[in-house]
């Protein structure tokens, strides 16, 4: 009876599963009844909202991507410098209290990176590049850099230490110094975490919401330009549904599609992950 | 004392030498990179809150917490917005734990090893990767239109509750997987039943891990603001929801509001709702830490 009941709530997870497929694949379905997929994907301009109504999905994956990649650009050197610092160099209550602090960065809500993006790292950048524009891509870049990183770094951090005290002895036995160890055996040894960490972190950048909503702009356009206004994917989602359009339009329902593409783009990058971990790790016994 | 030795053995100590000082060179220059980018990452986050406590510190009054939200920013507080929280923060404490400890439970102390649980387990870690976003949309579909609980407070807390009970049970997981055999044998050996020596013996050990899981999780959902949104809550409320049918707004969604306003005495407003929040979830973590210095070292 007991049993039941708690099989019942473990159950509760393949529903959730079960009902975000469900409810992203049939409203998607309701959208490519109106909307030829051959459009969503083979066309190049994003206008849900005005006549004539086109609906090609690029340009919000664009705005997407421009903004994760350029956020992984800032983040992966610098969390990977953070874990080599903490797991190698750094000693004592230092290196106890600067893993915790540093979670602190993750537990921050992105609704105040956002807010931090329009504030503070937008007008500073107007400083550097004085065409930049109100609302850019590369304070939300910025910004959710500032927010994987601690996903980077402490995932980085576990897999270097998982490397045992013997390689390490074996290097310095040679005559090797600190920074030649970790460079040329700690890190490649260490290289599937860090790479899981970079796909983890990748995808946390690509379903982040509410600092791109805020700082990067509600102008979805094709360009590889940093400095001005793009709309990624959850951005639009976020607009479309703080607009209050009604039940059963095709503007509803095409978050529901540009969800659906969001959905798997991060689902094939947590597998791809999981997928490397499981396959490139090595194992010291 | 032998002429052909003295000018290989003058050279050698200096060749050794210029690759010594390349090398020392390299080693300063590469600890000097890894400290700074740490030193970059803590400078960040200090900036952050030095900037956002610089800008909201003044408006932190009375007035903020007992007024509503108004169109005049001098008026408008952030009284709607604390209760929605709170609202929300019960009812999803109620729903995660039930639901999350109960599937940590079963996985990893009750359930056979079958197909069954391996596709839990499938599913369990996938979702704990999907964007928060996207539970939004399901709590859309099924609790706002297919269960018809409108744009409640009991709609947005079952989301956020099925945003963090993967989170809730890998963590609770991670608990019950620490509480050692002896405990389990010794309590079959004075002849307890499985449920019974996981009620009685297993779990109590478990909690201050399951605790700290709850709390850390349920930081994470009361700071969430993108599900909140697809569900349509409110940005302006003039009331405290009196039952969980009631609509709401929630401390994220107002900052993020405030946020979204070219104004800025908005702004300010903004910073001093952000405050509260962190000074809230601040106290959450420390709750964490204490339950977990003072009951996790026991066993």
């Amino acid at each position: 009876m007991v049993i039941r009941g708690l099989a019942f709530t473990a159950m509760v997870s393949i529903m959730t599963t079960v009902g975000i497929i469900f409810i992203l694949g049939e409203e998607s379905f309701h959208f490519f009844s109106q909307v030829s997929i051959k459009e969503f994907f083979f066309t190049t301009t994003w206008a849900p909202l005005f006549e004539p109504r086109l609906f090609g999905i690029w340009p919000l994956i664009n705005g997407t991507l421009i903004i994760a990649i350029g956020a992984i650009i800032f983040a992966l050197p610098i969390g990977l410098g953070i874990a080599i610092y903490s797991s190698e160099y750094a000693t004592g209550w230092w290196q106890k209290i600067l893993k915790p602090v540093l979670e602190v960065l993750a537990g921050i809500p992105s609704v105040v990176y956002g807010f931090f993006a329009l504030t503070e790292v937008t007008p500073f950048l107007t400083r550097i590049f004085p065409q930049i524009e109100v609302f850019n891509a590369l304070s939300a870049s910025i910004v959710i850099a500032i927010m994987i990183l601690p996903t980077i770094a402490s995932i980085c951090d576990d897999s270097l230490r998982a490397i045992p005290k013997a390689v390490r002895d074996g290097a310095y036995a040679l005559g090797t110094r600190k920074s030649e160890v970790t460079l040329s055996i700690v890190v490649p040894a260490a290289l599937s975490g860090i790479l899981a960490s970079f796909i983890l972190a990748f995808s946390r950048a690509i379903g982040e919401t509410m600092a791109v909503t805020l700082a990067a702009g509600a102008t979805p356009q094709l360009t590889l330009n940093p400095l001005v206004g793009v709309q990624a994917m959850t951005a639009y989602i976020a607009q479309v549904s703080l607009g209050d359009v009604p039940h059963g339009t095709v503007e509803y329902q095409s978050i529901f599609a540009v969800g659906l593409v969001l959905f798997v783009m991060t689902l094939a990058m947590n597998l791809l992950s999981q997928y490397i971990v499981r396959r490139f790790a090595r194992k010291y016994e | 004392m032998n002429p052909v030795e003295s000018p290989a053995s003058a050279a050698k100590p200096n060749l050794f030498q210029n690759k010594r000082t390349l090398r020392l060179v390299k080693e300063r220059v590469f600890f000097g990179i890894i400290f700074a980018s740490t030193l970059l990452a803590l400078g960040f986050l200090f900036y952050l809150l030095f900037s956002i406590f610089h800008q909201g510190w003044d408006h932190l009054s009375v007035d903020f917490f007992t007024n509503f939200p108004s169109r005049f920013p001098a008026k408008a507080g952030f009284k709607s917005a604390i209760y929605g929280t709170v609202w929300l923060g019960g009812l999803t404490l109620i729903f995660s734990v039930f639901f999350g400890v109960g599937a940590a439970l079963y996985l990893q102390e009750m359930s056979p090893r079958n197909r069954f649980t391996s596709w839990i387990e499938i599913s369990i870690s996938t979702l704990a990767g999907v964007p928060s976003i996207i539970y939004g949309m399901l709590g859309l579909g099924i609790f706002v239109r297919f269960l018809d609980l409108g744009r409640s407070v009991l709609a947005g807390a079952l989301t956020l509750s099925l945003l963090i009970i993967p989170v809730i049970i890998i963590a609770s997981r991670e608990a019950l997987k620490s509480v050692p055999d002896s405990v389990r044998m010794a309590s079959y050996a004075l002849g307890a039943s499985k449920w019974q020596t996981v009620r009685d013996h297993v779990l109590p050990s478990a909690i201050p891990g399951v605790a700290t899981g709850v709390i850390l999780s349920m930081a994470r959902a009361m700071g969430e603001a993108a599900p909140l949104i697809l569900l349509g809550a409110l940005t302006y409320v003039a009331f405290i929801p009196g039952s969980p049918m009631d609509s709401f707004t929630a401390m994220p969604i107002q900052i993020f509001n405030w946020a979204s306003r070219p104004q800025e005495a908005f702004h300010d407003l903004a910073s001093t709702g952000i405050i509260v929040l962190l000074g809230f979830l601040m106290i959450c973590n420390s709750a964490a830490i204490f339950i977990r210095s003072r009951w996790g070292k026991r066993l």
